[in-house]
């Protein structure tokens, strides 16, 4: 009689918590997208910012976001192929294995702001790139790299060794075998995790407000040679994305409609994330069945 | 025709070619993540102790004094750099935040994992992937427009404070340490609960007994790493916890942490100057805080291998 | 360590003169870490014949068929010592290209394991990557070597479909044409029937027998009616050890070592 009470109240409670789990992301949702989406409109969406007045848009930093992301995306993806490459195919059982695997371990533990000044201090100032577009790839490319690197291996471990040695029982190389059978076939957990990493990096703003700067000067949407100052493609210019704006105009209270800005761009950015999320997985599973021919 | 077999059997070839250029790739690529993690510890730790050896300021005054103004001397002539105010600002709410996020974690781990394992599964899994996902500068945001007002009206006070950081720290960890602690209970065999369950234990003795108690290494090292994720937050942090560099009275007066301080002062100061390397100093502990929480994550998962 | 003295094996000599030995192994010992697996082993394989390698489970067939073309490299802390001559060389030597001996000497393995491509690039992949680009020769290839391992017929409308799709039995046979369309001297085969129906098993059987005409074929099997069927020789592994090695006759029907009489006639293993 009463373990049965018992069992009813605590199973009660267990929903109770899981229900409050599912709210606070409903809640998160809904008041980003209700008080984002209203001010969502193609103006804002292309429209440079205003500092002292309302009415500016997100349009540069919107495109600062993707520019870096590219960029970074760019720098970490064949590195963190060749890293995970290492540590699944190569690496042997000795101190320097564990001294990578550690290496990697505090590196994807590290707050992504120590990340940032790291970047500051020897992309932006020592090597002279300043507050750049390329400085604050670069920075997000070591604050990507563990993640990316860790999913490369895992991806290339869940790959059974009968297919490594059917290739080299054909006279292939170890590193032939692996670019052209075992990566492929690896393909889907690779791509999903990329798709993954680009998500977390296009919502980053701690690693790129001492890096890629927080300012976002005018471009001229009509000139990309990228030695032109004021050109979109130009690396070397500061480029303030869309989350280091969300986080700016937050802090700093200078600008007249902050809070519906925010709003608008944090649904902006929310809605990026949830693409990144389902595309991933989407993106996996399609690239899955055609491979193996299931439907 | 045999012969010429027997010369190439002997003699380097493309395959042997291309197998020597990918151990080079694979190599360098890993060697340049080392160098990275190198590099971050040589330079941050240059830039950091450089307050105490050039700056002259004691170690002990700087972990134990509570004035922070490292651009004026003290009356010893050595900069006024007492970052406890920021070290205790940091702890509390890492500590709040962890310690209601572990129960909220935990039983929707247990939840998902042994009261509802299929609907409740596959729903919540998404919800905390989805949580993960969302970036901080959001979660500061909402935590200024909500949260922030909201500890106004009811505890008074400005709103901005420890509270409000715990706040919205607790959210942003509870999706991270839910979605481990769900691996964690996973991980027990399924041997293990049939065989509380054969020997008469009820459901809730089994999962009291049997569950939590064999995943608690591994629920452990969800919770520090829920520490460690809240410890180094900057942004989110920053944007609700009122940016003052005093020893907090209450949970709803202005305070700081390491990271807030960090993100707020850096672009402030002159690099090289005191009060620049006092900052650097802040970074360097927040590492060295990283390295710790790694630390004690590898000590209790050694522990906890079934 | 089980050691056996010479009186207690009976591997039989084939004259040079009379025999034409495509591979042969001396003394050759294969360690896993500290332990030994196997202890010494010296046999050759004749050309253009089957061997076939037969004993118990964990005797060490497969591990002294992995080191004959040194797929042992791969696993970390393997050892192989001894001599493996095929041309006159030492291929356990230093300074041996193993990536193109392996060319030369063939293997399939115990679970299939074609590749996640379509049949045709199954067959094409490496040759392609060893420098054959033309269309037709490769066409031809694909044709060939899918007649010569008995699947041509069934599968000559569906090329370009994955190879994952195809049944257990056929899978093994497109790995049996994969590597004969190296042109290999050797095929080695570690029971390459134990996973398949017994259908598909007598389809590789009368395979690997027409192959016979092109390829020196080493087969570890644990089945002692297949060695029996297709195999001219027989080598009997106990305990990392070769205990008789004779035509194939010989080892089933008059055995002259009682442990190898034991194992045929059923009596252990
Ligand atoms: N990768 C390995 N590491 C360690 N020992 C192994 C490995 N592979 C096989 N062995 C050992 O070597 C012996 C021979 O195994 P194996 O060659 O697979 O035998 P068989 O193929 O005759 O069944 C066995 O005792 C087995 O346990
Ligand atoms: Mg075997």
């Amino acid at each position: 009689m009463d373990s049965k009470k018992w069992d009813k109240i605590a199973t009660g409670v267990l929903y109770f918590i899981a229900g409050v789990m599912i709210l606070i992301l409903a809640f998160l949702l809904i008041f980003i997208l209700w008080n984002g989406l209203p001010h969502v409109s193609w103006h804002f969406l292309t429209s440079p910012a205003k500092s002292f007045q309302s009415g500016g848009g997100i349009g540069i930093q919107l495109f600062n976001s993707f520019y870096l992301l590219i960029l970074s995306m760019l720098i970490s993806i064949p590195i963190s192929i060749g890293a995970g490459i290492y540590l699944s195919e190569y690496a042997k059982k000795n101190w320097l294995t564990n001294l990578v695997r550690t290496s990697i371990d505090i590196l994807s533990s590290l707050p992504s702001i120590v990340v940032g000044l790291f970047g500051f201090l020897v992309f932006s100032i020592s090597a002279g790139l300043g507050f750049s577009i390329l400085s604050g790839a670069l920075a997000l490319t070591v604050f990507n790299l563990p993640l990316l690197t860790r999913n490369v291996e895992e991806s290339l471990r869940s790959i059974s060794g009968s297919q490594r040695e059917a290739g080299l029982a054909l006279g292939l190389s170890k590193w032939e075998t692996v670019l052209k059978i075992i990566i492929p076939e690896a393909l889907p957990g690779i791509i999903t995790g990329m798709i993954l990493g680009a998500g977390r990096v296009f919502g980053e703003a701690a690693a790129l407000i001492y890096t890629a700067g927080q300012s976002a000067p005018p471009l001229d949407f009509t000139n990309w040679n990228p030695f032109y100052i004021a050109s979109p493609l130009n690396p070397l210019r500061p480029a303030e994305t869309l989350a280091v704006h969300i986080w700016k105009i937050n802090s700093e209270g200078i600008m007249p409609d902050a809070s519906q800005v925010s709003a608008g761009a944090s649904a902006v950015l929310i809605i990026a994330v949830l693409i990144f999320n389902f595309g991933a997985r989407y993106v996996g599973n399609h690239i899955y069945r055609k491979m193996t021919g299931t439907k | 025709m045999n012969d010429e077999i027997k010369e190439k059997l002997l003699k380097k070839s493309r395959a042997t070619r291309s197998e020597f250029r990918g151990r080079i790739i694979s190599f360098v690529c890993t060697a340049i993540i080392v160098t990275v993690v190198v590099s971050i510890f040589y330079f941050v730790a240059s830039k950091g102790l450089a307050t105490f050896f050039s700056n002259k300021v004691n170690l002990w005054d700087f972990l134990s004094k509570t004035i922070w103004n490292p651009g004026s001397t003290d009356s010893h002539g050595s900069p006024q750099a007492g970052a406890l105010p920021m070290i205790v600002g940091s702890f509390a709410v890492t500590i709040l935040s962890a310690v209601i996020a572990t129960p909220f974690a935990i039983a929707t781990a247990v939840f998902m994992t042994e009261i509802s394992p299929n609907k409740g599964y596959k729903i919540l899994q998404p919800v905390t992937e989805l949580l993960v996902g969302i970036p901080s500068v959001v979660y500061g945001f909402i935590g200024l427009s909500v949260v922030v007002p909201f500890v106004r009206h009811t505890f008074g006070g400005t709103g901005f404070g420890i509270l409000a950081g715990t706040f919205v720290l607790f959210v942003m960890i509870l999706p991270t340490v839910t979605s481990m602690s769900v691996d964690a209970l996973r991980a027990v065999p399924r041997y293990y609960r049939e065989a509380s369950l054969a020997l008469g234990a009820t459901r809730w003795q089994t999962i009291y007994k049997v569950v939590l108690r064999s995943s608690a290494p591994g629920l452990a090292t969800a919770v520090v790493f829920g520490m460690s994720r809240a410890f180094g937050e900057a942004l989110a942090v920053q944007m609700v916890i009122g940016n003052a560099a005093l020893l907090p009275h209450n949970l709803v007066s202005p305070a700081s942490t390491l990271t807030s301080v960090l993100t707020m002062g850096m672009g402030n100061t002159v690099m090289g100057s005191a009060a620049n390397n006092a900052l650097w100093s802040l970074a360097l502990l927040l590492l060295l805080m990283s390295l710790v929480f790694n630390l004690v994550i590898n000590k209790i998962a050694k522990r906890g291998k079934f | 360590m089980q050691n056996y003295a010479s009186e207690d094996r009976y591997i039989k000599e084939l004259d040079p003169k009379k025999h034409e030995i495509a591979l042969s192994t001396e003394d050759l010992h294969v360690f896993y870490g500290t332990s030994e697996a196997i202890h010494g082993v010296s046999l050759p394989f004749e050309r253009f014949k089957i061997t076939a390698l037969i004993g118990a489970s964990g005797s060490g067939k497969s591990t002294y068929l992995r080191s004959l073309n040194r797929m042992n490299d791969n696993i970390e802390g393997t050892r192989v010592d001894g001599k493996i001559m095929y041309r006159d060389i030492d291929i356990n030597g230093k300074g041996v290209n193993v990536y193109e001996m392996r060319k030369h000497i063939g293997m399939v393995f115990q679970r299939p394991n074609p590749f996640s491509k379509s049949i045709y690039d199954n067959i094409t992949f490496a040759p392609k990557r060893n420098g054959i680009k033309n269309k037709k020769v490769l066409d031809e290839l694909v044709e060939t070597t899918l007649k010569q391992a008995a699947l041509w017929d069934q599968v000559k409308d569906q090329l370009d479909q994955s190879a994952l799709a195809l049944s257990g039995g056929q899978q093994q046979r497109l790995c049996i044409a994969r590597a004969i369309a190296m042109k290999p001297d050797i095929l080695l085969l570690d029971e390459p029937a134990s996973a398949l129906d017994p259908i598909s098993t007598s389809t590789v059987e009368d395979t690997l027998l027409s192959l016979k005409d092109h390829y020196t074929i080493i087969i570890v099997t644990h089945n002692m009616q297949q060695a029996g069927r297709i195999s001219d020789y027989t080598a009997f592994f106990h305990l990392g050890n070769v205990l008789e090695y004779d035509i194939t006759s010989n080892v089933f029907q008059r055995p002259k070592i009682q442990a190898t009489e034991d194992y045929v006639s059923g009596r252990f293993g």
